[in-house]
């Protein structure tokens, strides 16, 4: 069930979290909303990997206006 | 395939690759005229097949311009002129990859510009979906879309890239899911057969991205070697990686089964 390499993904993020602790910088939200992500791995049920994707999401329905970039980020800059 | 080298064909043809489909993809940065697309048309209807050729694959492509290319709606619809002569092209399969990239209106207009193309030549589609948090919206604006357009055979049509919380809603609309595995920015091999055990569909593939980026040409061979540690039978995987292309890809007379030897 790759067990061992879920267990070095969760310390790789660990070490990624430190080193995001140890650095200096203007604040990213990117790391707001990985971190926010975080509770919902202990959520019950079988749907973990749908709940995160939904929660780093853009919810919004109507269309933009224009492309200010062409990259996405990895999660919507408006997560609470 | 146009940014990989031999070295990758060779690997494919090992792995048992029977067929490449290739789709008109964003190079990266952004062509500045149309002529930068014909050449680019030509070396996937005809410089492409060649080279695949050495290694004993049939190269397939779709044409069309890539939604990160498409804010620019004076320039998308120059090169889309240019697409009904390629279409004549004995390895060209259909429309893609259309869809959208920061779903906006531009790129919504030439999408709709583009399934009013396939469906006139009759082509299949191929469908991209926005990446990372522009996934959702994305493919709900996309399938609203194609729903709405009311010419649209669900059957002809794939939406590929689609996660975790997209499938489920392309499959049950009628539509082909494709699932696109990447090391790091979509599914793994190891996600996508978790997909596939937890959701109940027939019109499903796999596909390997063989881009510029960080991508894996092998990566269906790895879902393959997944799904067969987990128990899978043989006969399970090849309808899932060989029978499920073979299904829709012969919708287009153009394709023909690798498996049958001419």
């Amino acid at each position: 069930m790759h067990f061992m390499e879920a267990r070095s993904k969760l310390l790789e993020l660990a070490a990624f979290l430190d080193r995001v602790e140890r650095a200096t910088g203007a604040p990213d939200y990117r790391i707001k909303g990985l971190q926010s992500a975080l509770p919902l791995l202990l959520k019950d049920g079988t749907e973990r990997v749908a709940t995160i994707l939904h929660h780093w999401s853009d919810p919004t329905i109507n269309p933009a206006d224009k492309a200010e970039t062409k990259a996405a980020s990895g999660v919507w800059s408006g997560i609470k | 395939m146009v940014s990989r080298t031999t070295d990758d064909y060779e690997s494919m043809a090992l792995a048992g690759c029977a067929a490449i489909c290739e789709p008109a993809f964003w190079a990266g940065f952004d062509r500045k005229s149309a002529d930068g697309f014909y050449d680019y048309f030509c070396q996937l209807t005809r410089h492409e097949p060649k080279r695949a050729a050495k290694y004993g694959i049939p190269h397939y492509s779709w044409l069309c311009i890539n939604p990160k290319e498409a804010e620019d709606i004076g320039l998308a619809r120059e090169v889309m002129a240019l697409i009904p002569e390629f279409l004549q092209a004995p390895n060209v399969l259909g429309i893609g990859e259309i869809g959208l990239n920061k779903n906006t209106r531009n790129e919504l207009q030439i999408l709709e510009a583009h399934i009013d193309l396939a469906v006139q030549h009759k082509q299949l589609i191929l469908v991209h979906t926005p990446h990372l948090e522009d996934k959702r919206k994305g493919t709900r604006l996309i399938l609203d879309i194609l729903k709405a357009h009311g010419k649209v055979n669900p059957e002809r049509v794939i939406i590929d890239h689609v996660e975790e919380h997209t499938f489920r809603e392309v499959v049950e609309q009628g539509f082909w899911a494709g699932i696109t595995l990447y090391p790091e920015s979509k599914a793994s091999p190891q996600r996508a057969v978790d997909m596939l055990e937890s959701i109940s569909a027939q019109r499903v593939w796999l596909n390997s991205a063989c881009d510029w980026g960080h991508s894996d040409p092998l990566a269906v061979p790895k879902a393959a070697l997944e799904m067969r540690r987990r128990g899978h039978s043989v006969e399970v995987v090849d309808r899932l990686i060989y029978q499920n292309p073979l299904q829709f890809l012969s919708q287009c007379a153009k394709f023909k089964d690798p498996g049958v030897i001419a």
